[in-house]
This record gives C-alpha cells, sequence and structure tokens, in this order.
C-alpha cells in the first residue's frame, strides 16, 4: 500500500488520517488531489492526521509544503497530528517542524483552530 | 549473521528500467542488504532513503523516465563500508548548484531537498560525470561500532 487517505469532518474541521508512504507517484499526488479538493471546496480548517504515516520523501515533504501554503493562501489553516518520530525527525532537520502547528492529540488540535 | 553472510554476495548489480517501479525496487534491494549487513532500523531508514533519493534523481531528473536508457545500480559492503553506486545515463546534473534548502528564502519550496536529505543520511555521498554521459552517485555508510 501506497498510501490510503479518509476524511472525516468534526466539527467545522476536516481531519485527513493519512496512512502510509508519502512519496513520489501516487503517495504524493493523492495528498495532493485530496488537498486541493478541500481547498476548493471551501474547506478552510484541516488537519492532517500523519500517526499512521511510515514514510515521507522529499516529494512527500514537498506536498506538505504545498499544501500548507495552499490552505494558508486561500485563508484557511493547515495543522498536523501525530507525527511518527521519523516524520518528526525529517520536518526537524529541514527546519520545517517550526512552520506548521503540530500536535499530539486531535481534541486539543481541534480546539487550537480559530 | 554468519551464515546469512556467506549467502549474500559481496556485490550485487542490477540494470534498471527508467519507472518509478525500479525506484522501490532499488530501496528494496539495498534496505536488505543493509539489514543482513547489520545496521539497525534507524540506519536502514537513512540507507533506504538516500538510495530512494538517488534513483528519483536518476530516473527522473538524470533519464527523464526514457525507456532506452537503464539506471545502473550496485550495492557492496566491505567489512567498513556499505557503498551504493547508482548511476544514470542523462545529461548531468549540476549538483553544485542545489539552492540551499535551510536558506530562510528556500524553506517554503515544494521541492530542492533531495540531496540535502542524501548528504544528512550518508557518511559519505560523491558525485561523478560519466563519459560518454550520465552521472553516478556514490553513497557510503560506515560500519564502524555495529
Amino acid at each position: 500500500m501506497s498510501i490510503k487517505l479518509d476524511v472525516r469532518q468534526v466539527g467545522d474541521v476536516a481531519v485527513v488520517d493519512v496512512a502510509g508512504r508519502i512519496i513520489l507517484g501516487e503517495g504524493s499526488s493523492a495528498l495532493r488531489d485530496s488537498l486541493r479538493d478541500m481547498v476548493s471546496k471551501g474547506q478552510k480548517k484541516i488537519l492532517l492526521n500523519l500517526g499512521e504515516v511510515s514514510y515521507i520523501d522529499s516529494s512527500g515533504i514537498g506536498e506538505l509544503v504545498s499544501g500548507f501554503t495552499s490552505v494558508t493562501n486561500n485563508g484557511g489553516q493547515l495543522k498536523l497530528l501525530s507525527l511518527t518520530k521519523r516524520v518528526k525527525d525529517l520536518l526537524q532537520i529541514t527546519k520545517l517542524y517550526t512552520v506548521f502547528d503540530v500536535h499530539e492529540s486531535e481534541a486539543s488540535a481541534v480546539r487550537s483552530f480559530s | 549473521m554468519g551464515e546469512n553472510s556467506r549467502q549474500v554476495p559481496e556485490t550485487v548489480e542490477r540494470f534498471l528500467d527508467s519507472t518509478l517501479e525500479s525506484v522501490d525496487n532499488a530501496e528494496e534491494l539495498a534496505v536488505g542488504a543493509a539489514r543482513r549487513a547489520g545496521f539497525d532500523d534507524d540506519d536502514l531508514m537513512r540507507i533506504g532513503m538516500a538510495v530512494r533519493e538517488s534513483m528519483v534523481n536518476a530516473v527522473v531528473h538524470g533519464n527523464r523516465y526514457n525507456a532506452n536508457k537503464k539506471v545502473r545500480l550496485s550495492v557492496a559492503k566491505s567489512p567498513e563500508r556499505f557503498t551504493v553506486r547508482i548511476a544514470d545515463e542523462g545529461e548531468g546534473f549540476a549538483y553544485d548548484h542545489i539552492p540551499d534548502p535551510l536558506a530562510p528564502e528556500n524553506i517554503m519550496r515544494t521541492s530542492g531537498r533531495g540531496i540535502f536529505l542524501i548528504r544528512s543520511f550518508m557518511d559519505e555521498f560523491q558525485v561523478r560525470r560519466l563519459k560518454p554521459g550520465g552521472t553516478e552517485v556514490t553513497l557510503v555508510k560506515y560500519m564502524v561500532s555495529k
């Protein structure tokens, strides 16, 4: 399995449960398509749950950055939830960890959206 | 480990198609060899990602998915070094002119982190232009204190 994306609504926040590998090809394009779809439908509050993401390559990192920029430019917020140690390490060495608003708990993440 | 070590050749070489499937295959082959060489899970992830990023460069930027061009992959181990070489048949890539992905003006770029990750995860990274054409990268992970 490359990637699996499930979108559920918690209040006015779209929580995207992502599982698998966000890598060049199917994985990163599926994430890109999902985020574009939500942005085009006017979704302003998006929480990416990466708790089941085992692997992200540089293309996947690029999709996270692209998604963040796209959502922000459309007046929305994109936040991250439940990073695995490896994903957290990757975001730290690429200095992106502080760019994203990262949460450990879904409840607090949902509450944090303004 | 002794029995497994005897079953694994010191050097494995493959000529792979210029496809994303080859990227997966190369990663799998290299990680398997690294696992048999005794690397821990964290190093296996680092080696796997470095190989993946290098293969993507070879397939996408080097050979540009050209079905007539191959990517040569070799994996070798010695008591001191685990070495992966990946060579494409492309027109070359200006490795020395890649913007620093950690520079503030580049942090939000959507690409340009592959080489940085390779350098971060491996102990040595070398690039060599091939004649008449192509680029070979050499990735080395030291096997000391394992």
